[in-house]
């Protein structure tokens, strides 16, 4: 029977099945944080139960850590108590963790795949919804609750109802200065927060196989924003390219028993999805979003959208209090607003591609006044890699700050925040109400688009900067 | 966990579509290391508003939000049902929750329960007209009654069965512990390790 590539993982890992029943799935990597773990590391102590696969799970910090000074105790003592217990639970567990100072911590979806823990074919897990990124390898990897977390933990296996599929099909080739991150913003804008509830989405065609595995993991990564568990990219020469060498990289004869394998995760070709939509990729512009959901965005080109214009009551009034609460009105050209921060990282857009994008934009310019450029590399590595680069001095000289490896003001748990009516261009996933600090609001754009809006301190993408 | 057969209490209308968790519970309140204590948390952002509707006097007491659709929508975070459970919420009733919301909903013991828009919608004015008023849930029938309203909810039979009667799922799971040891023994030798 034919079969998609979400329908050929999920079925490999069907550990047991029954007639009303979820499917009982095994799960290959768990990967763990210190924010979504604690209470799940009690719930075993409490029942009494081990950790089936120690081998199987690895940890990291990075969400709830400083990105400066971080060879010193962590200043806020809440934060402080959350990374120890993590480290705590690690070495009771028997869990390898890499923790604030080792070479291998950072966010732990750019962590797996430069480490070649993520590998085609198999099934990950983490309490954070952005696992999806993992899926760019043609991994069937999803974010869970606590609840789920103690449960892989105990049994190395999760019930699932199996998931609906959705191809998203990207034809045509990219126009110059617009990325992987104009492409999932794109897709999120047309089919909403919710067109993804319930499936996987495979992003295919044309303009998906000439990304980068780094544009890739973009992609699939805000396939949570649309509302889907996971997305994913089937495996070719650009996945085994980037597995290649990596530490946990299969080798040897391992390496091509591996290979024959991913070799055979494609949706065949008169496979059915449950819904298809396409996008002409030569047609897209850079993107960014005007409201407080990823789903509110439009080309920067553009301008703030009219409520009055949408006669859904629901949506109207959606619209209307983003726009109250982004201090923006109908009818203002993207281009006009003005921004106070710049962040440049997160799972979303801090790998090395992503910092040598933007260094290219802003190189032998500066930062506007009244602006600060936060850039924060997705992982030591890196930060280590952009660094031999010579891409932490381009930043230097443009005035931004060179911050140490974490989520940072993707989610504002540690002191990179905006206060309260500050205004960011971000690279992260989410816009949401508060999500960068209480009272901020963020504009997610991709790398090219936040260095060239430091430049001017207008949103702006880098064919608006002058010539230097 | 404790069972959920039958819940009667009074409600809350949150007229707010996309209501991500960070609305629910921002991620400053995520450094917390504990399962319980997070009822200052909720909403904690729009709480500062006296006008909020969890704020006002008629709605204090409530155990059931009937909400706009896109429920739980963006972070994974499981503190969010903690947080509803911690105020006081045993139901969320919604056109649209967001996967991961609707699963950790289902593993903590909060109903999330599906009914129409236009269910919603007429809720919403019965529930204002008098906040007073006892809606029941019951999720052996799948019923929603308000007075003289009454409607079906959907809820996954697996997450009813188990809610009924109140297992553990990991219990379940490991019921299963010899068939994964099975399946381990068939996993290919290639797959990553950090043993």
């Amino acid at each position: 029977m034919s079969r998609t590539l979400a329908e050929k993982v999920w079925s490999d890992h069907i550990i047991h099945e029954g007639e009303g029943l979820p499917d009982l799935l095994y799960i290959d990597l768990h990967l763990i944080h210190e924010v979504t773990s604690p209470q799940a590391f009690d719930g075993l102590r409490a029942a009494g139960r081990p950790l089936r696969r120690p081998d199987l799970t690895v940890a990291t910090e990075d969400h709830n850590i400083p990105t400066f000074d971080v060879d010193k105790p962590i200043a806020d003592p809440v934060s402080r108590i959350q990374v120890e217990t993590l480290r705590e639970n690690c070495k009771e567990f028997g869990v390898t963790l890499f923790p604030l100072g080792n070479v291998e911590q950072g966010i732990v979806h750019v962590v797996g795949p430069q480490m070649g823990l993520t590998q085609p074919g198999m099934t990950i897990v983490c309490g954070d919804s952005h696992t999806s990124t993992h899926g760019a390898f043609g991994a069937l990897a999803f974010g869970i609750g606590t609840s789920e977390v103690e449960h892989v933990m105990a049994t190395q296996a999760l019930p699932l109802k199996p998931f609906k599929t959705m191809a998203i099909n990207v034809e045509g080739a990219l126009p110059e200065g617009v990325t992987a991150k104009d492409i999932i913003l794109a897709v999120i804008a047309q089919i909403g927060t919710s067109g993804g509830q319930g499936y996987v989405l495979e992003y295919r065609g044309s303009a998906i196989k000439a990304l980068s595995m780094e544009g890739r993991m973009t992609v699939c990564n805000m396939s949570i924003e649309a509302g889907a568990r996971a997305g994913m990219i089937a495996p070719d020469s650009t996945t085994f390219d980037y597995i290649k060498g990596k530490p946990h990289a299969p080798y040897g004869k391992d390496w091509e028993s591996a290979v024959s394998y991913w070799e055979t995760l494609n949706t065949d070709p008169d496979a059915q999805f449950d819904r298809e939509i396409t996008i002409d990729a030569s047609a897209l512009r850079p993107f960014v979003t005007w409201g407080t959901n990823p789903g509110q965005g439009l080309p920067l080109d553009q301008v703030v959208p009219d409520p009055k214009a949408v006669s859904d009551p629901v949506e109207r009034a959606a619209i209307e209090n983003a726009l109250a609460y982004m201090d923006l009105r109908p009818g203002q050209p993207l281009k006009e607003i003005t921004v106070d921060t710049v962040f440049l990282g997160s799972c979303t857009n801090g790998r090395i591609e992503d910092l040598r994008a933007a260094a290219q934009v802003i190189k032998n310019r500066k930062v506007a006044d009244g602006v600060r450029l936060l850039v924060v590399p997705g992982s030591t590595r890196v930060r280590i890699e952009a660094e031999a680069e010579g891409l932490d001095q381009v930043f230097l000289d443009a005035g931004a700050e060179w911050r140490g490896a974490g989520c940072s003001m993707c989610l504002a748990m540690n002191p990179d925040k905006l206060s309260p009516g500050e205004r960011s261009a971000s690279t992260s996933n989410r816009n949401f109400e508060g999500r960068q600090g209480p009272g901020g609001r963020t504009h997610l754009v991709s790398p090219e688009v936040a260095a060239a809006t430091a430049v001017r301190g207008t949103l702006s993408a880098p064919t608006d900067l002058a010539e230097v | 966990m404790d069972a959920f057969t039958v819940h009667t209490g009074t409600a809350a209308p949150l007229h707010r579509s996309n209501v991500d968790t960070d609305q629910i519970i921002p991620a400053e309140y995520l450094k917390r290391i504990t399962r319980h204590g997070f009822e200052d948390a909720l909403f904690a952002s729009w709480r500062k508003d006296p006008d909020f509707v969890l704020n006002r006097p008629e709605y204090q007491g409530v155990s059931i939000l009937v909400a706009g659709p896109d429920f739980g929508t963006g972070s994974s975070r499981e503190h969010a049902v903690w947080a509803l459970q911690d105020f006081g919420f045993r139901v969320v009733l919604c056109s649209r929750f967001a996967d991961i919301f609707r699963g950790n909903s289902g593993k903590g013991g909060l109903l999330a329960a599906v009914i129409p828009q236009a269910a919603i919608e007429e809720l919403w004015e019965i529930v204002e007209a008098d906040p007073a008023i006892l809606i029941t849930v019951d999720l052996q029938e799948r019923k929603v009654n308000a007075g003289e309203f009454t409607c079906n909810f959907e809820v996954d039979d697996y997450v009813r069965w188990r809610l009924l009667e109140g297992l553990d799922d990991i219990g379940i799971t490991l019921e299963h512990s010899d068939v994964i040891s099975e399946f381990e023994k068939r996993r290919p030798g290639f797959l990553p390790s950090l043993g």
